[in-house]
């Protein structure tokens, strides 16, 4: 389980994200929604380490993020494309990353293929290389190669954004069996109000790095979200 | 629109973290520039007494005009390695309400004002003014400068279509090496005689001031072909038409037996051999090795043992320098990847340096043959080659944690021939030159012998301490983990 507190990033004086607690149980599904500068990307930046928070801290599964590594081998993410290694095949990246978190070809090679469907034949067997596919067929490769190794956090920026109608609702279907057991976590960020309601048992609403919202998601979620955000455009208006 | 363009290089050049860290890399090159200038001018002012002194006999401007085929093609040949086309990002001006004749017009003109077309003109108007002192007349004189300036400008438009040509092969240099050595080798072998060939054309161009039309005409010939070429590439389809390479998966199981780092070093074995830019150090390889034929078959190095250290280092360290300096750029694309992943920072380094150790090893092999030339080139390269391992490895390791520039490894976009210039020769130098002034000091003071083994023993105490020293590299770069992730986010 993922616990924060007192977390705070600032730049320059300027507060991006103060989140004082929030604590995420193993093996929920967790949705983070917000407009741009709400702070979704710096706040799972902060829990991968890759930034350093300006006060407090993350604790995923009892390991401090900013003092240990130890979080890494039970933890993945996929970003943004910044994630993938352009002059690979897909394969061969599938290869490194599972030989990274300690899988052996075979474990790799069932893994990738039972998300066959998903790659639509697109990525599988294609002799190209990454930098070549499109920025879709991209996507589909990092977040799979975010699922390998038995992670039990899974993290995943914007995983809708590019996808075309059909893999965004089968990587649904992905996501609500890896939580159907409740023993991995999912945090996932969106735009799209619909596809976060779809998957995430529990939604966070940021803004301007403050959390406002922490629905647990029910029939009215969608109504209550939507009715958030179009409070926020009337304010311009 | 001159204006608003100049705004905006003035804001990427300055808003980029790579400036902001490197401001000693930039002090040091206008260093150089200076240091440039100087001898230009003292060239320049020295010309017409040293001509004096060695022909006698002769017209000081007439000798001076034979020389200039070299001049020409040493001009050519330096500026390949150090002059780059002014790069700018055109994609985001496109659609924006900008003639595209004024982008490419900029783009050429910036290049005109150029360091590299200003320096000449040091050593060409000093020249100039002092034969006019002399009794020139001053109207064969100034024809004669605007001639060298316009032949100043037609390099400069030459060397970009050569860029150009060569950027689409794989062996870059090749063609430049091609070129000058084959009209150099034509000139000295009297076969053609270019030298007489330039000189007498400039000599007619004085003194008939009407023929300057026809370097006038070649030079607007050449800005016109540049001005096409970059015209055909400001089209977006140039950069997105999908060159979809057919991948090659390649088997290097033998790298298996490094053990744990065995997934890094075929990561970076990929690296080096699918991305155009890595793939360039590769074949600095055969260069630098066939760098001690510049000078060893020269009489007059023969006895200079202290230089037989520095090509060492230059031979067996080419690779070790050319890819060691972009240390981790080279992964800075991907690089939140592999600092969120299951990994241990030491086996990374671990397998960079083992690439570099084994580089060394091969190139100290290759190089045996040297030893055609005297056994002390041999001993002399074995050292350097000890020293590359323990001392200049570890240094350029450590120094790839003040890396701050990111490598884009795949983008090829219109205007960007993906180059380094002046500054990538610059790092490596205090590599090659410490060792050097240690040899030549012992060697001077001491003997040959006693020179070479303190050299080793510098580069035995390196490998000794390896394990301390790659403790204190890891430190150092996870240090500057954060700093590093956000510098290779940006862009320029």
């Amino acid at each position: 389980m993922i616990i924060t507190t007192d977390l705070s990033k600032s730049y320059k004086g300027n507060t991006v994200l103060n989140i004082p607690e929030l604590e995420i149980p193993k093996g929920q599904s967790f949705g983070l929604v917000g407009n741009n500068g709400a702070g979704k990307t710096t706040y799972f930046s902060l829990l991968l380490d890759l930034i350093r928070p300006t006060s407090g801290q993350i604790e995923n599964n009892g390991i401090l993020v900013h003092e240990s590594e130890d979080w890494k081998p039970f933890t993945s993410a996929f970003i943004d494309e910044s994630f993938l290694i352009g002059y690979l095949t897909p394969e061969e990246y599938f290869n490194f990353i599972g030989e990274l978190r300690g899988q052996n070809q075979a474990d790799i090679d069932a893994l990738t293929a039972s998300f066959e469907d998903f790659f639509h034949g697109e990525i599988l067997g294609q002799k190209k290389y990454l930098r070549d596919l499109s920025k879709g067929n991209q996507k589909k490769v990092g977040i799979v190669a975010a699922l390998i190794g038995n992670p039990e956090v899974i993290i995943l920026d914007e995983p809708f954004a590019n996808l075309d109608p059909t893999t965004q609702i089968r990587l649904k279907q992905i996501i609500n069996e890896l939580t159907k057991n409740r023993e991995v976590t999912v945090l996932i960020s969106s735009h799209d109000l619909m596809h976060v309601t779809d998957v995430c048992e529990r939604i966070v609403v940021l803004d301007k790095g403050d959390i406002v919202k922490d629905i647990v998601t029910s029939e009215a979620t969608l109504k209550e979200l939507e009715a958030h955000f179009s409070s926020t455009a009337k304010e311009f208006s | 629109m001159i204006k608003r363009f100049l705004n905006l290089e003035w804001k990427q050049y300055f808003r980029s973290s790579y400036w902001q860290k490197s401001i000693i890399l930039n002090i040091l090159l206008i260093f150089f520039a200076l240091y440039f200038v100087v001898v230009f001018l003292g060239m320049g002012l020295a010309m017409y007494p040293l001509l004096k002194k060695f022909y006698p006999d002769e017209d000081p401007l007439i000798i001076f005009n034979g020389f200039l085929f070299y001049w020409i093609l040493a001009d050519l040949f330096v500026r390949f390695f150090f002059q780059k086309l002014p790069v700018m990002s055109v994609k985001p001006l496109l659609t924006l309400p900008i003639k595209r004749n004024k982008i490419v017009n900029y783009v050429l003109g910036k290049s005109a004002v150029s360091f590299f077309n200003f320096l000449p003109l040091f050593a060409i108007v000093p020249f100039g003014v002092v034969l006019m002192i002399n009794g020139y007349a001053s109207a064969t004189i100034l024809v004669w400068m605007f001639t060298l300036i316009s032949i100043t400008l037609i390099i400069n438009f030459l060397n970009f279509i050569i860029e150009n040509l060569s950027s689409e092969i794989e062996l870059s240099f090749l063609p430049i090496l091609l070129t000058v050595g084959i009209l150099y080798g034509l000139n000295h072998f009297n076969i053609i005689s270019f030298t007489e060939l330039v000189g007498n054309a400039v000599n007619s161009i004085s003194t008939n001031p009407l023929l300057i039309i026809i370097p006038f005409a070649v030079l607007v010939l050449l800005y016109y072909l540049n001005f096409k070429e970059l015209y055909k590439n400001l089209y977006l389809d140039n950069s997105l038409k999908t060159k979809t390479e057919q991948a090659r998966t390649t088997n290097l199981e033998w790298t298996r037996k490094f053990g744990d780092i065995a997934p890094f070093m075929q990561l970076d074995l990929k690296l080096i051999t699918r991305s155009k830019r890595a793939k360039s150090s590769l074949w600095m390889l055969g260069l630098g090795l066939l760098y001690g034929l510049f000078f060893y078959p020269n009489p007059v190095y023969a006895n200079q043992e202290w230089f037989f250290v520095f090509i060492g280092i230059f031979v067996t360290g080419i690779f070790l320098i050319n890819f060691g300096q972009f240390i981790p750029a080279w992964d800075s694309s991907y690089y939140k990847l592999l600092m969120s992943q299951n990994i241990k920072y030491e086996k990374y380094l671990k397998s960079k340096f083992t690439l570099m150790i084994m580089s060394v090893i091969i190139m100290f092999v290759l190089s045996i043959p040297y030893v055609y030339f005297g056994w002390k080139i041999l001993l002399a390269h074995f050292a350097a080659a000890i020293y590359n391992i323990g001392i200049n490895s570890h240094v350029i390791l450590y120094g790839g944690s003040f890396n701050r520039k990111k490598i884009a490894l795949d983008q090829k976009a219109a205007f960007n021939f993906q180059g380094t210039g002046a500054v990538q020769w610059i790092i490596g130098l205090p590599l090659m030159i410490v060792p050097m002034i240690i040899f030549a000091i012992l060697n001077y003071l001491i003997s040959f012998e006693i020179a070479i083994a303190i050299i080793i023993a510098l580069g035995l105490v390196g490998i000794a301490l390896h394990q301390k020293i790659m403790s204190f590299i890891t430190a150092r770069y996870q240090a500057t983990k954060y700093k590093m992730i956000d510098a290779f986010d940006q862009d320029n």
